[in-house]
């Protein structure tokens, strides 16, 4: 099954890291990367920039609304993502339990709707 | 309905459970689609509970079930059938399945989905029904009674709870060593609360609530001789067995509630208390200490009363204080004190009850007020003793109880 992990991190709490948490940070991300590419887990993953870069983009009457800012205001954000292919719950679970932001913010986890079962579902 | 018809009926009703629950269990472990497992098989199923108490038991149980159910299926695609899942799954299982079952017994893949149903990413509520449901067949009006909601709510947190399994891929496996300890305690404690709703209703009175003791205890069995090396799964099955032992003797002929204290040994099952033993010391043996292996030697303590005539509460205190410092909770450290009261007076007692007084679950808790006014009342502090008794009573659900608080209530007011 394909999984998405969501990273949900405080994005103030972040930016006013001292340099060297945020070199610490940085490192953990590296290699669990790396050991996720080695695993063959790895699909895809990538940071996100700060939701101050964030477009918000609704069309309604046949007219574009760009609001400046992100969809929901919470107090975490989300920050990155990975994606991964897990044998089932228990193996992403294990996988998402090792992400940094597990144990220094939030992690979600959610499996892909794989097309065909949308289809057969519905 | 006579008794030799009510054993055949109760046979009947056991084979079939297997044999479905077996049935789902494959399925489900196949395809994690614990719903239409269930589904292929619900009108044989049905089928099997109406006829088996009046022909007895096929002699390959699970082969009828696959056979009527296939046999509904065909009659069910004419009048537009309602899950194309379930068909499907019935043709997986007729196909690989038949072949194996004229050599051999299907593998039984209960236990796998009991770790499914108590999984961490099943909310905890909702293991026990669900477990009940899949392995037992029960629908979820019978559930939902024996625990106290409304059926259309236990019905849906059955459904979602299915759909969850299935779409968040949790695994139908027994978990690694590692891993195990946790995860079977889900297990076991699902089990343990479908005997606990049972067991709150001792004289029987709402058939439901009772077989759901029976229930607790048949899937303490068969996970305990699924995994006979464990000694929690073993420690869980004694002390189930321990207080079903004593059903007959809760109630006095006239449906009075009889404490622990006052009952009459004699009531007492003895081949249940002899299999609890037996369990037990097989448990104690493997060497590794666990809260249901202490609770079921607590419940061997009260039960060596029928030999010796007296009740050791120091080495039931002994046994509280461990389970304190291993799984303590509120509930224990209410047995505990009461304990503490026997072995060295009701002040001691009264002091171990008073150290739980902040913590504000108790309020609405009737074990606490009831040892409370008990040990108030030994003290010949009436008013405090009658205050605490009012609040146990208004607490209490089973009219019986309440009858016995109000009654020792009444002798103090005298």
């Amino acid at each position: 099954m394909r999984y998405m992990i969501l990273i949900y991190a405080d994005e103030a709490a972040m930016a006013n890291a001292p340099a060297e948490a945020t070199y610490q940070m940085s490192a953990a991300y590296g290699a669990y990367t790396e050991a996720l590419k080695k695993s063959g887990a790895w699909l895809a993953g990538d940071r996100l920039r700060p939701s101050q870069a964030t477009t918000s983009v609704r069309v309604a009457g046949g007219k574009t609304n760009v609001l400046d800012g992100p969809y929901a205001d919470t107090k975490e954000q989300l920050a990155g993502f990975y994606m991964i292919e897990a044998a089932d719950a228990d193996a992403a679970i294990a996988w998402a339990a090792r992400c940094p932001a597990a144990s220094a913010g939030t992690v979600e986890l959610r499996p892909i709707w794989e097309l065909t079962e949308y289809l057969s579902e519905k | 309905m006579d008794s030799r018809s009510e054993t055949a009926r109760a046979a009947a009703e056991a084979a079939a459970r297997q044999s479905y629950g077996k049935l789902v269990a494959w399925l489900a472990a196949r395809t994690r689609d614990v719903a239409a497992a269930e589904d292929a098989l619900a009108d044989a199923f049905a089928a099997a509970l109406e006829r088996w108490p009046r022909t007895g038991v096929p002699e390959k149980p699970e082969a009828w079930l696959l056979a009527v159910a296939r046999r509904r299926r065909v009659d069910a695609v004419r009048r537009r059938l309602t899950s194309e899942a379930g068909r499907e799954h019935l043709k997986l299982i007729a196909q690989e399945a038949e072949a194996r079952m004229t050599e051999e017994d299907l593998p039984d893949d209960r236990l796998r989905l009991m770790f499914a149903c108590a999984h961490p990413a099943i909310e905890s509520s909702v293991r026990s029904p669900l477990i009940l449901q899949t392995v037992l067949g029960f629908d979820a009006a019978t559930i939902a009674s024996a625990f106290l909601v409304s059926p259309a709510t236990m019905g849906q947190r059955l459904v979602r709870a299915k759909s969850r399994i299935r779409e968040t891929g949790i695994p139908f496996r027994v978990p690694e060593r590692a891993e195990l300890g946790e995860r079977l305690d889900a297990v076991l404690e699902a089990i343990y609360a479908a005997f606990a709703e049972g067991w709150s209703d001792p004289a029987g009175t709402e058939t439901r609530r009772r077989n759901l003791a029976t229930e607790g205890i048949w899937l303490g069995r068969l996970v305990a001789s699924l995994m006979p090396e464990e000694p929690e799964a073993l420690g869980l099955l004694s002390l189930m067995l321990f207080a079903e032992s004593r059903r007959a003797a809760r109630r006095s002929a006239e449906g009075d509630f009889v404490p622990l204290a006052e009952q009459d040994c004699l009531l007492w099952d003895r081949a249940l208390i002899e299999e609890a033993e037996a369990l037990l010391s097989h448990a104690a043996a493997k060497g590794v200490i666990g809260r249901y292996q202490l609770e079921a030697a607590v419940q061997s303590a009260h039960a060596a009363r029928r030999l010796t005539g007296r009740t050791d509460w120091v080495a039931i205190q002994e046994l509280y204080d461990a389970l304190l410092s291993i799984a303590g909770s509120p509930v224990v450290a209410i047995n505990r004190a009461v304990a503490i009261a026997e072995a060295e007076g009701a002040v001691a007692g009264l002091a171990a009850l008073y150290v739980l007084g902040d913590d504000k679950r108790l309020d609405e808790y009737q074990p606490y007020w009831a040892a409370r006014a008990g040990l108030l009342a030994r003290l010949g502090q009436v008013p405090q003793a009658c205050e605490a008794y009012d609040r146990a009573i208004g607490l209490e659900r089973d009219p019986a109880v309440r009858r016995f608080l109000q009654g020792k209530r009444a002798v103090l007011r005298n």
